[in-house]
């Protein structure tokens, strides 16, 4: 790919256009002021928006408890997790404060939590983690997964605007490698699956990161004449449980890839719905692909093989297309 | 960080009316104990009994467009800053009319919109809401505002507390954190909560200004309070107010608390702050017995009447209900279509 903007400047352009537009949006987090951010997403907003763009101390949970009460005196916060793995530390604000607000009161949390996410080589154990299905489990919440710099532009852009709270889980991978020649004029509302690669034999769905690896599977398979639909996701909760069933009635086969682990994962839900309300448009069991159910490795020969990649999806295409 | 004591003269109205409502939120918490023991009321019923004083004096010194987030034993404190009889029923008995509308119960009552947070139930966890609605009032250039949220002795030991605490500090924003030891979590006694001498030390961990009150002493509770209160509304940044006093009930309704020693219901903390506030006021003469009774009746009758009304009102009907837990309906997940 050629062009300019980067996964991640798209991120530090949405944040500049909402926080431009909008003067109830600030920005709380680690690192985040003159710093501009552990990964930069946040580089010169604080000078451009003096006040609004404030250092927190190393507190998760007060960062997220800070931005609930924010939001319900009627301000749009954006948390940035220095990564996600640490959100766990605000996770009781997260999932039984934002979470339940709303149900409990009718006072409705228009916070975005900004979640770096996913595995880099050598990121380890606590800077690698994929925690979309974790927060998805949780009433009240939203879950978005851009995997393309015009979605991690546009669905931030988006995520502020909603009334409730998005967990939104930029995958760090793309921070710097995936790049567009423009940023978006219009965008897909959240919720909505996109169809990232028209086909006929079978359906891989993903989100993230893993999109680029079906995409490259995919490619691979058109030339041994296989035509690979590749369904992204985008946003995991609400989840667009009609798009992927749409494209199964047109492939009869299934793959769900996902770099998070298996137990209770997305590719778990993707499966149940599918198999629950399209039983009948399956020709072979609907298969899945996650990273493998240990911590994530340091070393990249163990990480690299930990996470499904694109000669993986190919594998499980492969099968997926004998069965 | 001085350690300060109030200095404002005690008033005489100010008395009587935190007085008020003190003999209010203690016969409305009867009424819900004897309810509770009848089978209608469904889930826990956690009493303040004891620590009136020191919550009305938070309420008290509210204005209407401060920030209130009440923990379990406050139901003097939110009568004070506005909170109803009605509503205290209706969320306790489950009327589909209460501000909870059966989605949530007893305690965990609120109105977020009015400034009155509705608390969840893990410990320490309203301190930074609290600090980040005083936060987002700053921004939008509000002044004179005061967030003021109560906890335990046991809070003090979650992480929610410490982050929290800390970063009101940082922000120098003006939060009141009233800390009522009531010397027990639960059953879990101050010797197995925290090794400090004294829970006002950690005013100075954390940067901020300390304020011990006697917690059963009605007129140094409102002096003490509302000079904290005071003291954030003038830009002195973070306040606690410590103060020691025993929870005259158990932990919950179902708990018999024998746990509590008869020696320390016995000693000065296992006074009763309520009745010591009716002799100050008889010894004062800022009332006679027979006004205090009349005060008594007239409280009694309208929580009886109101019970009356609200056991009539609709409990929540499952088949009504919209079982939606975001406020946009775009983005209601279809898992159940």
């Amino acid at each position: 790919m050629s062009g300019g903007i980067t996964y991640l400047e798209a991120i530090r352009l949405a944040q500049a256009k909402v926080l431009a537009d909008d003067a109830r949006v600030f920005i709380y987090g680690q690192d985040v002021g003159s710093f501009g951010g552990a990964f930069k997403a946040t580089e010169h907003l604080a000078k451009e928006f003096p006040g609004r763009v404030l250092d927190s101390p190393l507190s998760e949970d007060a960062m997220v408890g800070m931005a609930i009460g924010a939001a319900i005196e009627g301000m749009r916060p954006i948390v940035e997790m220095q990564f996600a793995d640490f959100s766990t530390c605000g996770f009781n604000q997260i999932v039984n404060h934002a979470g339940t607000l709303f149900y409990r009161t009718g006072v409705s949390c228009p916070l975005v939590i900004r979640l770096p996410s996913g595995g880099t080589a050598g990121g380890g154990p606590f800077h690698s983690q994929s925690m979309e299905a974790l927060y998805a489990h949780y009433p009240g919440l939203v879950v978005m997964t851009p995997g393309t710099v015009e979605d991690a532009y546009s669905m931030l852009i988006e995520a502020v605007a909603i009334d409730d709270p998005v967990i939104f889980c930029e995958h760090k991978l793309l921070y710097n490698h995936l790049k567009a020649e423009a940023l978006p004029s219009e965008a897909l509302p959240a919720g909505q699956a996109a169809l990232a690669r028209p086909g006929r034999d079978a359906t891989v769905v993903t989100y993230g990161a893993m999109l680029h690896e079906a995409l490259a599977a995919a490619e691979t398979l058109s030339s041994d004449g296989y035509e690979i639909e590749v369904v992204d996701l985008r946003t995991i909760k609400p989840i667009d449980t009609d798009t992927v069933l749409g494209s199964v009635a047109r492939t009869g086969r299934l793959l769900c890839v996902s770099e998070a682990w298996p137990w209770g994962s997305v590719c778990a839900e993707v499966i149940a719905r599918v198999s629950s309300e399209g039983f009948g448009l399956l020709d072979a069991p609907p298969q899945r692909l996650n990273a493998k159910d240990t911590p994530v490795p340091y070393h990249p020969d163990l990480w690299s093989s930990h996470r499904p990649t694109a000669a993986a999806v190919e594998a499980s295409l492969r099968e997926l297309l004998r069965m | 960080m001085p350690v300060v004591s109030g200095q404002t003269p005690i008033l005489q109205e100010q008395f009587i009316k935190a007085f008020r409502v003190m003999l209010l939120a203690r016969l409305l918490e009867k009424k819900l104990a004897s309810l509770y023991r009848s089978g209608l009321i469904r889930g826990g019923v956690f009493l303040g009994k004891g620590q009136e004083a020191l919550s009305v004096s938070v309420g008290i010194h509210l204005n209407k467009s401060d920030i209130f987030a009440p923990l379990i034993r406050d139901q003097a404190g939110r009568l004070a800053f506005g909170d109803t009889v009605l509503d205290t029923l209706r969320t306790y008995l489950g009327s589909q009319l209460g501000s909870m509308r059966g989605r949530d119960g007893n305690i965990h009552r609120g109105r977020p919109r009015e400034g009155y947070y509705a608390m969840i139930s893990h410990l320490g966890a309203m301190i930074p809401a609290v600090s980040g609605a005083l936060l987002a009032r700053r921004m939008r250039g509000e002044t004179g505002v005061v967030g003021a949220t109560c906890v335990g002795d046991g809070a003090t030991s979650t992480g929610a507390f410490h982050e929290g605490l800390n970063a009101a500090a940082v922000e120098k924003l003006p939060l009141v954190l009233v800390i009522a030891n009531n010397q027990y979590a639960y059953s879990t006694p101050n010797s197995r909560q925290f090794a400090c001498e004294d829970l006002l030390d950690k005013a100075i961990g954390y940067g901020v200004t300390g304020h011990r009150a006697d917690g059963v002493d009605l007129a140094d509770c409102l002096q003490v309070v509302g000079a904290a209160i005071h003291d954030a509304r003038e830009g002195g940044g973070p306040q606690i107010v410590v103060a020691k006093l025993l929870r005259l009930v158990g932990h919950g309704e179902h708990d018999d608390a024998h746990y509590i020693g008869s020696d320390i219901k016995k000693s000065a903390l296992g006074r009763d702050c309520l009745a010591l506030a009716e002799a100050r006021i008889l010894d004062e003469q800022w009332a006679s017995e027979k006004e205090i009774a009349s005060w008594r009746k007239d409280i009694n009758e309208e929580i009886e009447a109101t019970t009356a009304k609200v056991r009539k009102e609709p409990t929540p009907d499952p088949t009504e209900e919209d079982w939606c837990a975001v406020s946009e309906a775009r983005l209601v997940d279809n898992f159940l279509s």
